[in-house]
């Protein structure tokens, strides 16, 4: 038996047949979200995106084929070279890329026109899994900290100067690939007090009330334990710094952009502008309501296919699905991924290199970070961030590049026999 | 360490799938707020207007129908206008009107049509339909007017409009909508849910931007629309257009009823109007002029009304006089003109001679008999009791309170009694003296034209009436017609004591009104002049006719045109003619008529 056979009967089949089950309703809830019932365009009709998606789907399939049936170690060989290629496409992109809307995504010629953005995902996954498989490296040292950011940082900066800041922010879900592989958990709780301190400061009108809980907070922490005037300097600082951020909080959000201001404070009252910003979310909203408990059925929704949602075909696939298929289809959809990321966790621990594993988690955190913002956003959970959900919503790019970031790990997984046992 | 991290991993993806599901559980199931505004966003509901009932004459004559008017409506998404030379003329607008409009169209939508031309005719219609597939984006919207073939009738059919806020508020079953057009008087108003029919709705789907997107449910919520029942009214076309004419240029009222059935065969208000002014879009503009206009063509005089009877209301007085007892055939007084004036006549006359002279002594005399029967030693008492109940007696004869025919603002006149004149005088500080004016129909007493023309179908008839009425059937059905107009109303007096009054009634004609004569047709009539303090007095004269076998009981109310005997009388004896021959035999009187110049 040669050692870049196929090995079928190690692929994991609940984790494919779970992709196909996704794929597949994606796939009809985009026929349904253009369905127009007068012009009674069959499902396969190539004019419509669920034509065009079935051709995104084919070709999936086919990459599926090439991935499962190259040799596992090309992926590690090729991880660094792969992510310098598309980082060196975000770099020219800007310059050779089509701008829509103020954005400069793709590149390509004529209709094949592909997202770097989008692949650099992947590329990522594959170069973080490589620069860190090494023995000798410790994420609870600074040193080793700081090379993996560099790594993580270097298309995020890229892709905020297209800008993008959708797809830069699924970077920073890589967070929970690190915390598998041991960045310390202080980093967390710090990290995770700061967000609710930032979310608090966005949403109370009154900072004053937020100064006070913050001095009582350090007063206390002052007060236990022993004292000494270092400690009270130290404290005082931070609590000062902190009470200084949630003012200038205010004044960053005053300066930002104003879609990006409004992305933010419609989270917190979405009638500030029912008409305006508040538009997507309210009118996401009302399509998934309306669905009731088992939905208005297949092709009866009119929310999502008379316009009242935007982008119901891609960023809110999830409206079409709320809207035909209540809340048991929304049920049966979060099942699938739960079950879906659950599974890939249960793969990543059993790989027998740290590579894979780590490039496990990265699939891990990528696709639990757009499942959770993409349908937290459409049922205003979560600000307004353009990101899709992945193998739903309509587009090559990202069924692609979803496919290809999942199918890599399947096939490291088929193959952990013959992988030595090098993990550390 | 790194081993608890995994299950931290497993629990927070689960612990996201529970969060985002319970969120879903509460706008999906626990809200259903979401469900109404989905509605909100994506139904419309449109209104199927049924057709409203069309209104015949008695001989199957159209009286009303609905008139569709086109109006060409413009999507400007879709809307290409080619060479604008041709389109121009096509159409027959100016460039500035089309952009006016256009403007005006992009203005309130780009994709949902706006109105181009407003109203364009029939005939515009036929010329222009053939060229509208060279243009894209327009396309002829069909509506609905009331419309008359003869500009008559106009009071007794009245008028739809827009509903008003009162009317809105009194539909408790919540039928009607702002906007919709509702029958606002005369029988419009009072078989308005007849005419209406029944409003369908059709359920349709529009996209984010209003456009169309084909039936909700495949229409399984729509209904359909019920047209409105048609109405064969009692009117008689030919009648009450040549009533109208006599009436051209004057003030008045003519009421003529079939005594056998209450049924109006025709009901003139004059002055009148073009009942068409009062539809489609210059409604508004024509309805103020009409109110504003000192003539009051808008005033429904045969029902609004109401003048002293006069002379004519010593019928009555015999009639109960007759029933009581108090009066024979045979009963004479003295013509004694210091009781009241009276002209030269024979006296002393019996109750025929009374009749046909119109003896006010006469009447003076027998009156105080009615009242004064000597049931009280104190004379006031006595006055008192009487009034009362003579009063009793007179109402039965569908005065005093309207009598309830199928028009809205009906008047009911007024018959004294003795409340009135306790307020006026204070109790106890009145008799006969104070209200012998009543003996001859003038003084406190007050009754409408339409109630006149009753009185005569009740002498007509010996002796009962049918309450008044603009309808004989509905969808071809007499008894879909309200009850109360199928009932008999007997006044309580026996048929023998009419045969005195019909035929002092036909003797009278020779004396006070020998132009009603008319060769072998018996016409039974008496003159009534409606004393007017502002003016010249109101020219009355009621009718009926043949005598022997009566078909029409007729009421004619000529303001300011002076005694009965000519111009009332006249124009009753045209309307029977016309009624009953079908053609004018005397057109010296026809002209005399026309001329108008009564006073000399």
């Amino acid at each position: 038996m040669k050692e870049n056979d196929i090995h079928i009967e190690r692929v994991d089949w609940i984790t494919v047949l779970v992709y196909f089950a996704l794929v597949m309703i994606g796939w009809f809830n985009i026929y349904a979200a253009v369905y127009d019932g007068q012009a009674e365009k069959s499902i396969f009709d190539f004019s419509i995106n669920s034509g065009k998606q079935l051709v995104w789907i084919g070709t999936a399939i086919a990459i599926i084929i090439v991935i499962m049936a190259a040799d596992y170690r090309l992926y590690e060989n090729l991880s660094i070279i792969l992510y310098l290629f598309f980082v060196g496409l975000l770099i020219v992109t800007p310059f050779l890329g089509k701008e829509v809307n103020g954005q400069i995504l793709s590149v390509g010629f004529g209709d094949f026109r592909i997202q770097p953005g989008e692949f650099a995902k992947f590329a990522t996954a594959l170069a973080l899994a490589k620069f860190m498989e090494r023995p000798t490296f410790d994420l609870s040292k600074t040193k080793y900290q700081l090379q993996a950011f560099v790594v993580l940082l270097l298309p995020v900066a890229l892709i905020l100067l297209q800008p993008d800041t959708g797809t830069a922010m699924v970077y920073f879900s890589m967070l929970v690939m690190f915390y598998r592989e041991g960045l310390p958990q202080s980093y967390f709780v710090l990290g995770f007090g700061f967000i609710a301190l930032t979310l608090m400061a966005l949403g109370i009108e009154n900072n004053f009330y937020l100064t006070l809980g913050i001095a009582a907070v350090i007063a206390i922490l002052i007060f236990l334990g022993k004292r000494s005037w270092q400690k009270i300097l130290v404290f005082s600082s931070i609590g000062i710094a902190l009470i200084a951020y949630t003012y200038s909080l205010d004044f960053v959000v005053e300066k930002l952009p104003e879609h990006q201001r409004n992305r933010i404070m419609v989270l917190f009252n979405p009638d500030i502008d029912p008409l305006g910003v508040g538009w997507n979310v309210t009118q996401s909203k009302i399509a998934i309501g309306s669905g009731g408990f088992s939905g208005k059925g297949y092709l009866e929704g009119t929310q999502t296919k008379f316009d009242f949602v935007p982008e119901q075909h891609t960023d809110f696939i999830f409206c079409t699905l709320g809207e035909e298929f209540g809340w048991i289809g929304s049920l049966v959809v979060i099942a699938l991924f739960v079950t879906l990321l659950y599974r890939l966790v249960i793969m990543a621990e059993r790989q027998k290199t740290r590579f894979s594993r780590i490039y496990g988690y990265c699939a891990i955190s990528i696709l639990l970070f757009h499942f959770m913002i993409n349908i937290a956003m459409t049922i205003g959970l979560f600000p307004v961030v353009g990101i899709p959900l992945p193998f739903f919503s309509y587009g090559g790019s990202s069924l692609w590049s979803f496919t290809i970031l999942l199918f890599i790990f399947i096939k490291m997984d088929s193959s952990r026999a013959m992988q030595l046992g090098r993990i550390s | 360490m790194n081993d608890q991290r995994p299950v931290v991993i497993i629990i927070f993806i689960f612990l996201v799938g529970l969060v985002l599901l319970t969120k879903l559980f509460l706008i999906q199931v626990v809200d259903d707020s979401f469900i109404k505004k989905a509605e909100r966003n994506a139904i419309q509901r449109v209104v199927d207007h049924p057709y409203r009932g069309l209104v015949y004459d008695r001989t199957g004559k159209l009286l009303v129908y609905n008139n569709p008017i086109f109006d060409l409506m413009l999507v400007p998404k879709e809307f290409q206008v080619g060479d604008t030379t041709r389109f121009l003329e096509i159409f027959d607008i100016t460039k500035e009107q089309l952009i006016e409009s256009y403007t005006a169209a992009r203005k309130y939508s780009f994709v949902k049509p706006s109105p181009l031309i407003k109203q364009i005719s029939t005939t515009d219609f036929a010329r222009i339909q053939d060229y509208l597939i060279d243009y894209p984006g327009l396309f002829i919207m069909t509506r609905a007017v009331r419309s008359y073939p003869l500009p008559i009738a106009s009071h007794a059919m009245g008028y739809i409009g827009e509903i008003n806020a009162g009317q809105l508020e009194r539909d408790t079953a919540k039928y009607y909508v702002q906007g919709d057009y509702v029958g606002l008087s005369g029988m419009e108003r009072f078989y308005e849910k007849e005419l209406r029919g029944v409003k369908g709705v059709k359920y349709k789907m529009v996209n984010v931007r209003g456009v169309d997107k084909g039936p909700f449910k495949d229409g399984e919520y729509d209904t359909a629309s019920v047209a409105g029942s048609n109405i064969t009214s009692t009117i008689h076309l030919e009648l009450q257009r040549y009533g109208e004419m006599l009436m051209n240029g004057k003030r008045g009222s003519v009421v003529a009823i079939e005594p056998k059935t209450g049924e109006i065969l025709a009901m003139i208000s004059a002055p009148f109007y073009d009942p068409n002014s009062l539809t489609g879009a210059d409604f508004s503009k024509n309805y103020r002029a009409l109110n504003g206009d000192e003539s009051k063509p808008l005033f429904n005089r045969p029902i609004m009304a109401t003048y002293p009877p006069g002379s004519i209301f010593k019928i009555v007085q015999s009639l109960i006089g007759l029933q009581d007892g108090i009066l024979t055939p045979e009963t004479t007084f003295a013509c004694n003109k210091s009781l009241v004036a009276c002209h030269n006549h024979p006296s002393p006359s019996d109750l025929f001679g009374a009749i046909r002279n119109s003896c006010n002594p006469y009447f003076h005399q027998a009156y105080r008999q009615i009242i004064n029967r000597e049931i009280s030693s104190n004379t006031f008492e006595d006055t008192k009791i009487g009034l009362n109940d003579w009063r009793e007696k007179v109402l039965k004869f569908g005065l005093g309170s309207p009598l309830g025919v199928d028009m809205t603002n009906e008047k009911g006149g007024s018959i004294p009694s003795s409340k009135l004149y306790d307020k006026v005088y204070g109790e106890g500080h009145w008799k006969y003296s104070t209200i012998y004016s009543l003996s001859i129909g003038q003084g406190e007493m007050l009754v409408t034209p339409l109630q006149m023309a009753n009185l005569a179908a009740i002498f007509a008839n010996k002796g009962f009436y049918f309450t008044p009425h603009l309808v004989k059937s509905i969808e071809g059905d007499p008894n879909q017609i309200p009850v109360q107009y199928r009932t008999k109303h007997s006044v309580g007096i026996d048929a023998k004591h009419f045969d005195l009054i019909q035929n002092a009634m036909a003797e009278a004609l020779y004396g006070t009104a020998n132009r009603a004569v008319i060769q072998d047709l018996v016409i039974a009539g008496k003159t009534g002049t409606a004393q007017n303090p502002h003016g010249e007095d109101h020219s009355v004269f009621v009718a009926f006719a043949p005598k022997n076998n009566p078909t029409i009981a007729i009421a004619v109310y000529v303001e300011n045109a002076g005694w009965g005997g000519r111009a009332a009388a006249s124009t009753a004896s045209l309307m029977i003619e016309k009624y009953i021959r079908g053609e004018i035999s005397r057109p010296a009187l026809q002209e005399y008529v026309l001329a108008g110049n009564f006073i000399y």
